[in-house]
């Protein structure tokens, strides 16, 4: 078990240490770092001194292992757009991405789950059909297009919800959350629900088909002949099982779930990670780029060993591997 | 009985509907300039006294404009024609490339196992954790950092080919690993090898043919990504720039009308766009079933 745990962690130091190899490369190699600090017009003296001060002239083993040093620290950087540290400039956006993350995903799975069981027991049922042909529609339609026609409808046409923005903010000391006014709930409903949909889809067949699996397995078609009530076999019997799959689904699916944060909160233009990262990519503001990498990174990587180590947990037989 | 066998070669309607459809959008792409009532790269082509002009079966329409015109007076069908062509050159090259880095890849590592089978995968595994939009935004970053922009505006095409199938040949890659390792254990493999015939030779002609029928299917479900993937880089603005937009790019050039009622600048080319990937999806996902049932759908 021991040895299991430290093999994990020494991959996972490893890929980290690959993912931080890129983005030193990105920091040091894409632009030139001396050209974008120092003031217009400066000579060649001038630049020479700030490249030394900036320890550019060492070798790149030795800088590569004072960058690590730096971003172990915190350090990540200053922003070319912003001239800010690029830390505090991501840690002041977490908040916001976090809420619309947070908010969609229990959305996702408060309608796909009941709408997947329902596929699963009455599948010929106009309500699962309806479902199942919308869903593949659902597959098509890129998130932001979806939100476009949110923004059309709800917005530009019916005037009900705001089209951008987080609303009216209630500031919590570090946290600044939109849910306490009415003007960030309302704002957070079409942003949420346009990067609950596509989760919604994945949950709603893989509960579908995870039901379909247990339903037809022995031990459910014994509690039948029992004689078990109905409601009670499927609620605590099958569907308990058939959820297990889908924890692990949603955990490893962070990955979609941040690609599709970007795209969303670019078409609301909602303050978060995501949006920062799209102003970066056209400014080109490569701090930004290199430390958002830097911070996936470190998400998958805890991400991928929580999961991995929860299962051998719950999975007796994998710890013999 | 007959009909009945014969029914049951048949695809379905729904796929046969979404071949024709694909069929027609082929035709539509490879004529474009000749079917297009204008050349919208063409200024003369157009004036600004057309601008703004709603889709023809609404009120206040005009009949020379089937679905309306843009804000510079452009004919929407042939902005929407040239745009679809754009995404799925890219669409296809994308495809194209991942595929064939995937493959070769693939063999590599599965004929060679050992050293080159550690490396390949582990560089898979890392990739695939990171989402292709994620991966692709950074490399156009990444160009748009290193490039000027006028080099920027030659190479954009290539770039987010580039980009979008520098994550996605890890699919085409496990999968051919996979059946090159049962393939290597076989006997005509074995035998190849005995009579001295070259690691290269025996991977491209013997190897390759028989695992080109999953990999097949993998690319037309790919297709779909590929396209729904340049589309969002161009909407968020890392994609094809306005001199030659795609589908991506023209909605994000309607998404700016939005608000001042204009709404068929953006929504044109997004049903496009969502009948495009509709009609690949429906096809990929009958491929898998008819031909690989064992292939993950995604």
């Amino acid at each position: 078990m021991i040895r299991l745990l430290s093999v994990r962690l020494l991959q996972a130091v490893l890929v980290m240490l690959a993912v931080a190899a890129i983005a030193f490369v990105m920091f040091r190699f894409v632009g030139d770092p001396v050209a974008s600090m120092v003031r217009e017009g400066a000579t060649q003296a001038e630049k020479d001194t700030l490249r030394v001060a900036l320890g550019l002239d060492r070798p790149v083993l030795v800088q590569f292992v004072n960058f690590v040093g730096q971003v172990l620290t915190g350090d990540l950087g200053t922003s070319f757009r912003y001239q800010q540290p690029v830390t505090s400039l991501l840690l002041s956006r977490l908040p916001a991405t976090l809420e619309l993350v947070v908010v969609a995903t229990v959305l996702a799975l408060a309608v796909g789950i009941p709408l997947g069981v329902l596929c699963a027991l009455k599948p010929n049922s106009f309500l699962s059909r309806l479902t199942q042909a919308t869903t593949l529609v659902g597959i098509s339609m890129p998130t932001f297009v979806t939100g476009l026609l949110l923004i059309l409808i709800f917005a530009v046409n019916l005037r009900w919800l705001p089209s951008s923005g987080r609303g009216d903010l209630v500031d919590l000391g570090l946290w600044q959350t939109g849910f306490l006014s009415l003007s960030g709930l309302k704002s957070l409903i079409l942003p949420s629900i346009t990067l609950a949909l596509f989760q919604l889809t994945l949950i709603m067949r893989l509960v579908r088909s995870e039901m379909i699996d247990v339903l037809s397995s022995d031990y459910i078609r014994f509690a039948f002949a029992r004689g078990l009530p109905r409601a009670y076999i499927y609620r605590r019997l099958a569907l308990r099982n058939a959820l297990m799959p889908v924890v692990t689904v949603t955990g490893l699916q962070i990955g979609q779930l941040i690609a599709f944060a970007i795209v969303t909160e670019t078409v609301f233009q909602w303050p978060g990670m995501g949006l920062l990262f799209t102003n970066a990519v056209g400014y080109p503001d490569v701090p930004v780029l290199a430390a958002y990498l830097l911070f996936v990174g470190f998400l998958f990587v805890m991400i991928n060993m929580i999961v991995d180590i929860l299962y051998t947990f719950i999975d007796p037989r994998l710890r013999t591997r | 009985m007959a009909t009945q066998s014969l029914m049951h070669r048949l695809p379905p309607v729904s796929v046969m509907i979404a071949g024709l459809v694909l069929f027609i959008m082929l035709i539509l792409v490879l004529f474009a300039p000749l079917i297009a009532p204008m050349d919208p790269r063409d200024v003369s082509s157009y004036s600004l006294i057309d601008m703004e002009i709603p889709p023809a079966f609404m009120e206040g329409g005009d009949p020379r404009f089937l679905l309306g015109t843009d804000n510079q007076g452009r004919d929407l069908v042939s902005v929407i024609l040239f745009g679809l062509r754009i995404s799925v050159v890219i669409g296809l090259g994308a495809v194209l490339f991942a595929a064939t880095l995937g493959v070769m890849l693939g063999l590599i590592a599965g004929f060679f196992g050992g050293i080159a089978d550690g490396i390949v995968m582990r560089i898979a595994d890392v990739l695939v954790s990171f989402p292709t939009i994620l991966v692709a935004l950074l490399i156009s970053g990444i160009a748009r950092a290193q490039l000027s922009a006028d080099t920027m505006l030659t190479w954009a095409p290539l770039v987010l080919i580039f980009s979008i199938a520098v994550n996605e040949w890890v699919q085409y890659a496990r999968t051919v690993r996979a059946s090159t390792m049962v393939e290597v254990a076989r006997d005509y493999v074995r035998a190849a090898k005995v009579i001295g015939l070259p690691s290269g030779r025996i991977m491209g002609r013997h190897i390759l043919p028989n695992v080109m029928s999953s990999v097949m299917v993998i690319a037309t479900i790919n297709l779909a990504g590929a396209i729904l993937t340049e589309a969002t880089l161009s909407f968020l603005g890392a994609g094809m720039p306005p001199t030659y937009p795609s589908l991506g790019t023209l909605i994000r050039i309607g998404n700016q009308f939005l608000f001042s009622g204009l709404w068929w600048i953006a929504v044109m080319p997004a049903a496009v766009l969502v009948i495009l990937v509709l009609a690949v999806n429906v096809i990929g996902d009958y491929l898998r079933d008819r031909f690989n049932p064992k292939l993950m759908a995604r």
